[in-house]
């Protein structure tokens, strides 16, 4: 599947090469190529339409870089726009400071509520040190609550329920009960709705008014298709949200949900959930999320390959390669072990998987294997000094280590600039796991060649949430404007 | 009766779509000739309707060698529906009953699709046709969901086989088949755990739930049926290729249709699959089950 969008489109830009501008017709061919994998990718289709036209408007004069291929740049325009579109991320979580800050769930059915719940609260409680409280909101589906109350048990969080009570009670006394036993955060998990339906609607609604949740979140499935955009209207409408969490993820869908849900409410996708286990949720990448959609590899299945093969691992190499990276004199010695623990899982599994890798791969060759073996010769025919010290590699060496391995000179470089490029990145993200490094750094590393603005810190929320009252008055307020 | 509520939901769900969106393509109300735009107002409909690039391409493509520059008529229209109520007429929708004892259901799909709730409605419609049901609650995994699948045999008022939370949903299905020859039931629904198509060792232990069963009782399961959530895209195509490579569907449940998302993906799972839709989930509760009208559908997807 992946690689479909970059060839569909070097066919229909070939006759690109020999003209000098991008203008409308010539890129009408490859722009529909980009719809056609947006659409597969399940962006809803309205959506797609104003997104065309944006990338049309971008593309269009732009000057054809020589050096590169016109599908490239095509491409990197596409996957700027969808970079920027579902970014920046705030993980952070604004909390009341007096009282205990009160978080809402809300989705379909079936989209993962009450799972998310027990991750999110394993989150607070390990990464945000906080005291949360579990609220069994979900009096509509048999066996919700016992299923909370299970996976609360799991992961020693208490869960408040009543066994027959209405769920805006249940919710008012669990605030109430989570200030006077000293919990610090509440987390609602409410029963799934179908948008359409006025009178679960109205419950939400009403819990909101009462309760007055300081965030509220909504949680889509990745599976979805075009129903995405609507229904996540729908919820914002009635709810104001603060964040979305897209589940499922650990899947193969493409998840073009995402970009619709963003759009239509531009709130921030938070956070992402990569299984049934109770994990505390990931963070949400919007550079990972643009390769997905596009296709172009998906660093998921990587993570979860190399969390399998970690085990093999030596880990006393591990922590020597952690130390190396943390001072930043991470060398190409390194880079060769790496690659060869990488290839234990299958090369072509991980080209897929390794966004980063392919276009580094795709450089030297079209086969990927044949690709890996050359940057392997390279480093190969280098001597140990080069090895270590990369920066000592002038015109004269590079000719030889091109000549020792069969390549040019210019991949040569190619290959060391790239590679200067992670080592910098492994500096900067040293307080990381060696492997979260690397596959954090292997997404990046074309990305922030050509993005740079992709690497700097995300935006942070102001933290108010707005009361239903005064969003009813700023409802008012438009419709008069428009009026 | 059945396909009077289908309809009538499905069309409710359509209208509130309109309202969501602002607008949605009117086929009908076009007056002049089969050109770009008609043409664009149907690939809108197919799109938003989750039909997905290849079915949608090939769809239009078709209307546009059929009738390009054609004035409208209802032709056009009438056209487009009898292709995908042709190609949604599977003759094999109705469900498969074993002659020589009890006829054994497996159910699968991905999480959160719609699997028990699909069961109990499934059992209840059965119960209606007079038939004596057992449930086997294989999903032994996910929290609570053995309790789940409880509540609703309770519900029912039918027999349960249940193991013990993380036991072998193989022998909850081989003790099941046991129980409804004992008990001499007429269908056993075997419900199992919520799974994605891409998790090779579960699709595996759906494998081996299967041939437990075909070792229980003769030409058992008589129907595998995955139930696809109809809110869901292009990624149904995949859950449908690789389920139904692993423990061959015979059909598909698709639920959630009460909602304003068509489950559209089903016509390229036809093309490329050829699993039938048998059934529709409309509802919660248990009375909310149809038998899968393709006309009804259709009719539904191009609603004014
Ligand atoms: N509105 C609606 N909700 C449904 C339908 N089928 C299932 N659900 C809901 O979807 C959620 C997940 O269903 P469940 O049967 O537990 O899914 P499973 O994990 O596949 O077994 C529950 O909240 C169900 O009530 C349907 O046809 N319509
Ligand atoms: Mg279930």
């Amino acid at each position: 599947m992946f690689q479909t969008l970059q060839k569909a489109l070097g066919a229909a830009l070939q006759k690109l090469t020999s003209r000098g501008r991008l203008t409308e017709s010539n890129i009408r061919e490859g722009l529909e190529e980009v719809r056609r994998a947006l659409l597969e990718a399940d962006v809803n289709y309205h959506v797609v339409q104003g997104f065309i036209e944006r990338v049309a408007q971008k593309a269009i004069g732009q000057q054809v870089i020589r050096s590169i291929n016109p599908s490239h740049q095509i491409v990197k325009i596409v996957y700027d726009e969808l970079v920027q579109l579902m970014g920046p991320v705030d993980h952070r979580i604004p909390f009341a400071k007096d009282r205990p800050t009160v978080i809402m769930l809300c989705g379909l059915q079936g989209s993962g509520k009450t799972t998310t719940a027990a991750k999110l609260a394993l989150m607070l409680k390990q990464q945000y040190q906080r005291k949360p409280l579990l609220v069994a909101a979900d009096l509509q589906r048999p066996a919700a609550v016992e299923q909370l109350v299970q996976l609360g048990q799991q992961i020693g969080v208490p869960v408040y329920r009543e066994d027959n009570g209405k769920p805006l009670t249940v919710c008012q006394n669990a605030v109430a009960y989570a200030r006077k036993h000293g919990y610090d955060t509440v987390i609602l998990d409410t029963a799934g709705r179908l948008h359409i339906a006025e009178m679960p609607m109205e419950e939400l609604r009403e819990i909101d008014r009462a309760v007055k949740p300081d965030q509220v979140y909504l949680v889509c499935d990745a599976l979805t298709g075009q129903d995405a955009a609507g229904s996540a209207k729908a919820f914002h409408e009635v709810l104001e949200l603060n964040g979305v969490i897209l589940t499922k993820l650990d899947g193969d869908a493409r998840g073009g949900a995402a970009l619709s849900i963003k759009e239509v409410t531009q709130v921030p996708i938070k956070w992402v959930g990569l299984g049934e286990k109770i994990e505390p949720l990931e963070p949400f990448y919007p550079e990972r999320m643009a390769r997905r959609i596009l296709g172009q590899g998906d660093l998921i299945l990587l993570v979860q390959m190399v969390a399998r093969a970690q085990e093999e691992l030596d880990q006393q190499r591990l922590r020597e390669l952690q130390e190396k990276a943390a001072r930043g004199d991470f060398t190409l010695e390194d880079f060769r072990a790496q690659l060869t623990q990488l290839e234990r899982l299958g090369i072509r599994k991980i080209v897929g998987a390794l966004p980063g890798m392919e276009e580094m791969l795709q450089e030297l060759g079209e086969d990927p294997e044949q690709a890996l073996r050359r940057i392997r010769g390279m480093i190969d025919s280098m001597t140990p000094q080069e090895r270590r010290h990369p920066e000592i590699i002038d015109l004269s060496r590079r000719r030889r280590i091109a000549q020792g391995s069969g390549t040019e000179p210019h991949e040569v470089k190619k290959f060391l600039d790239q590679f200067e490029f992670m080592r910098g990145l492994m500096r900067q993200v040293s307080q990381m796991s060696l492997w979260e490094r690397i596959k954090l750094l292997m997404g990046l590393t074309n990305l922030a060649a050509s993005n740079p603005q992709a690497l700097q810190k995300p935006k942070v929320g102001t933290g108010h949430r707005k009361s239903a009252k005064e969003r009813a008055k700023e409802r008012k307020k438009k419709r008069r404007r428009r009026g | 009766m059945v396909f009077a509520a289908f309809w009538n939901k499905i069309k409710q769900g359509l209208s509130k779509t309109r309202q969501v969106f602002g607008r949605l393509a009117s086929l009908f109300r076009l007056r002049g000739k089969v050109d770009k735009e008609f043409l664009a107002q149907l690939e809108e409909t197919l799109y938003l309707a989750d039909v997905g690039p290849a079915a949608t391409k090939q769809i239009v493509e078709r209307v546009r060698q059929a009738f390009l520059d054609r004035e409208i008529t209802e032709d056009v229209l009438g056209f487009v529906k009898k292709e995908l109520v042709s190609l949604l007429n599977h003759s094999d929708r109705s469900l498969h009953f074993n002659p020589h004892g009890p006829t054994v259901i497996l159910v699968a799909g991905v999480n959160g699709s719609g699997k028990t709730t699909s069961i109990a409605k499934l059992a209840y419609w059965l119960q209606q046709q007079g038939k004596k049901v057992l449930l086997a609650a294989a999903d032994t995994f996910r929290a609570a969901a053995v309790e789940q699948l409880t509540v609703w045999s309770q519900r029912l008022g039918c027999d349960i086989v249940k193991g013990e939370h993380g036991s072998d949903p193989g022998a909850v299905a081989h003790n099941a088949c046991e129980a409804a020859v004992a008990r001499g039931k007429d269908v056993v629904i075997v419900d199992t755990a919520g799974r994605l198509q891409t998790q090779e060792h579960l699709m595996r232990q759906l494998e081996k739930i299967r041939r437990v069963l075909a070792r229980q009782i003769a030409g058992a399961p008589h129907e595998v049926l995955l139930v696809l959530d109809a809110t869901n895209g292009q990624n149904a195509i995949q859950q449908a290729e690789v389920f139904t490579k692993a423990i061959q569907c015979t059909g598909i449940i698709l639920a959630k249709l009460d909602g304003t998302a068509k489950g559209g993906a089903i016509i390229p799972i036809r093309q490329k699959v050829g699993l039938p839709v048998k059934f529709v989930g409309l509802g919660e509760k248990l009375e909310d089950l149809a038998v899968f009208d393709p006309q009804a559908y259709v009719d539904a997807l191009f609603a004014d």
